[in-house]
């Protein structure tokens, strides 16, 4: 691969020499000779040295992430040292007699990007299929620079609109009415049964999917537009709705593209810390309730750090985070096996 | 003419900025550095303020957290840390500390429900430790209204706010509980954070005054200035000599002069539950640490100067905060202990 590059500028080089040298070109074609060698020999050192930047800016990536992690697992080796594999499912978190447990975090973190991406997956869908196939050509750029104007707006912000608005209103509001009406249900009543206050865990998955929209929204808007236009027209041409060309045309075009965005938005829902500390109650409680308050990961650290007084608390925090690290890797490639049976189903149809 | 100056007069302008820096710096010989308690962080800075603009010294706090005020210290990288929990005269010990109380403060019961004023409501300790444990979950339980006669209390589920964060404030909370409820010490216990059995945790007394602001039927406790400056519902509360009081300024004084100080070495005292009439139940000693070899003798002898002024001046700034100055008997007690421990 490498060599075949290194020979097209040189060839190139002769090429432009030849042209710009017309009349008598003998003594003239050595010295370009020899000044096309020197830059053949100038390129090819450059393209080495251009090789190991981009390699060490890749490796960059790869040297922080492996640094990062191992060095919270050394940080957390005394709490997993001490309670062994217990950490992962023991829900007990408590300071005075040094027992700990990641159980409720985890679950709390899970549950929370898993209602964020409930809500954020189907409505990105709906804003990009608005802005590239819908709206007005006057409207779009307008629309999505405000889509993406929402992601730059920092998490503390969300937390405090998500505490002083949107908890009253959901506490006043949408809570007692879940209660009411569907917490008599059978198998997903549990699920809405709660005290009205607002906080908890459907609150933080809410405001989590409003904080990913943006994200997930402008990816999805970004590949829809390079689906190449004939193909939508010639779909067009023989009598598809507009639904039909989203769903069979643009949506298997741009599939890898779409759940790269989707990666990206659950990337940030698994870690917000700030947005979800406010609403989420910070209570190490274990309850199928969406409607009791929870804890994540990110929030205990948050919330803990500062004053964990012992060695062994402070370990646990730090193991906490690098269970975020595990928790983040096995979601990431599940859905990145669950990303490879999509592109064989779509091969053999 | 005016715009080809602008840029000599601008030049000049830098240079006067950086002589001025240098200048200010070089005034600036003693900078005194802390870490700790956040619960006292308003009134340290306060104080810093005013004394600078006396003294020409700075002090710089940083409010970490007593948990971490207690590591800065001991690893010797700050000059003073402050802690909410005093540390043991054998921990002193071990790490060569001194310790001295410099402010007292308080934490008050909040509530929120329809139609009652502060002040109305009556708790004893042990009914607080029932309700935090989960035990007592409806405002108008049996033993809620024994104590409150003639007021009419709702038939609404009481909602416990908690620090989420570990902090000085929940360490007095608890260690009341502790004192006075059985219950409370077996399950729970005390510390800085604690596994809470029920309810919901905010962070910081802001986080748990809003929570508490918003959700009806709920209970919390902050420090007092939070809940007179978010005029909120606080309670009243049964000490040792069987009287309700209210947190106010003279029951906190009243806690802080008739905790016996002289009986314990390096202030060990936490005086929560304190005896004595009007004496509030919950208050709670703000401590500093500093080393009885200090390593940088010139910046220790400063810090000291500096709670000398504090303690002997600082009375005003203190109570316009809601912090209790020390009584004056306990300032010369502590006054006596620097003499005689730290170098």
């Amino acid at each position: 691969m490498a060599p075949a590059q290194q020979v097209v500028p040189s060839g190139a080089a002769s090429l432009v020499q030849g042209t710009n040298a017309p009349g008598p070109v003998q003594p003239h074609a050595r010295d370009a000779d020899g000044h096309a060698a020197r830059r053949e020999q100038r390129d090819q050192r450059n393209d080495t040295w251009f090789r190991y930047v981009v390699t060490g800016c890749a490796l960059f990536v790869l040297i922080a992430l492996l640094g990062a992690a191992l060095s919270m697992l050394w940080g957390g080796r005394e709490a997993f040292g001490t309670f062994g594999w217990s950490f992962l499912w023991s829900s007990d978190w408590d300071a005075v007699q040094k027992k700990f447990g990641a159980l409720v975090p985890i679950y709390g973190t899970l549950i929370t990007a898993l209602i964020a991406m409930i809500i954020a997956v189907p409505v990105s869908f709906g804003i990009s299929l608005f802005l590239t196939e819908i709206a007005p050509a006057w409207m779009r750029t307008p629309v999505s620079a405000a889509v993406e104007l929402l992601a730059a707006i920092p998490s503390i912000i969300y937390g405090m609109w998500g505490l002083f608005v949107f908890v009253p209103f959901m506490g006043d509001h949408v809570d007692p009415w879940l209660d009411e009406h569907v917490g008599p249900l059978p198998i997903i009543g549990p699920l809405f049964q709660g005290p009205p206050i607002g906080l908890g865990m459907l609150t933080a998955g809410i405001v989590l999917g409003i904080m990913v929209i943006p994200f997930v929204s402008s990816v999805m808007r970004e590949v829809f537009i390079t689906v190449p236009v004939q193909l939508k027209e010639s779909a067009y041409a023989v009598g598809n709705t507009t639904w039909e060309v989203v769903w069979d045309i643009v949506l298997p075009y741009t599939r890898s593209a779409v759940i790269g965005g989707i990666f990206l938005g659950l990337g940030r829902a698994l870690g917000e810390t700030m947005a979800v500390t406010f609403v989420l109650g910070n209570a190490h409680l274990l309850s199928p309730s969406l409607l009791q308050p929870g804890n994540s990961i990110a929030a205990t650290i948050a919330n803990e750090f500062t004053e964990a007084d012992s060695s062994i608390y402070l370990s646990s925090l730090i193991a906490l985070g690098f269970l975020l690290f595990v928790v983040t890797f096995i979601v990431l490639a599940i859905a990145r096996v669950m990303l490879g049976q999509l592109a064989k189903r779509g091969g053999k149809l | 003419m005016t715009l080809s100056r602008l840029p000599k007069l601008m030049s000049r302008g830098i240079r006067t900025a950086i002589a001025m820096s240098v200048l200010a710096a070089s005034g600036y010989a003693a900078e005194i550095t802390g870490a700790g308690s956040t619960f006292v962080y308003p009134i340290l800075s306060k104080w810093s303020t005013t004394y600078s603009t006396k003294t020409g010294n700075q002090i710089n706090y940083q409010s970490i957290g007593s948990g971490g005020g207690i590591a800065q210290i001991k690893a010797a990288t700050v000059t003073f840390g402050a802690t909410d929990k005093p540390l043991t005269p054998e921990e002193l010990q071990t790490a060569g500390l001194a310790q001295f109380p410099v402010v007292i403060g308080g934490v008050v019961p909040v509530v929120n429900l329809e139609g009652i004023k502060a002040g109305q409501l009556r708790f004893t300790g042990a009914l607080l430790a029932d309700i935090f444990l989960g035990t007592i979950t409806k405002w108008n339980d049996p033993a809620i209204i024994a104590l409150n006669p003639g007021i009419q209390l709702p038939d609404r589920k009481i909602t416990v706010v908690h620090r989420s964060d570990g902090s000085g404030t929940t360490f007095n909370w608890v260690n009341y509980l502790s004192k006075v409820s059985d219950a409370w010490k077996s399950k729970v216990g005390e510390g800085t954070s604690v596994n809470w059995p029920t309810g919901i945790g905010g962070k910081g007394n802001e986080g748990v005054a809003a929570y508490v602001n918003q959700i009806k039927g709920s209970i919390g406790y902050v420090e007092l200035a939070y809940a007179t400056e978010n005029k909120m519902t606080f309670a009243a509360a049964k000490n040792k000599n069987n009287e309700f009081v209210e947190p106010t300024e003279q029951s906190f004084q009243a806690a802080a002069s008739q905790a016996n100080w002289t009986e314990h070495p390096d202030f060990y005292e936490i005086i929560t539950d304190a005896p004595g009439a009007g004496s509030w139940p919950i208050a709670a000693t703000v401590f500093v640490l500093m080393y009885k070899q200090p390593k940088d003798v010139p910046q220790s002898k400063e810090a000291i100067e500096f709670f000398k002024w504090a303690l002997e001046d600082g009375a005003s700034d203190a109570k316009a905060l809601n912090y209790i100055p020390l009584p004056p008997a306990l300032i010369k007690q502590i006054e006596a202990y620097w003499a005689k421990n730290i170098h």
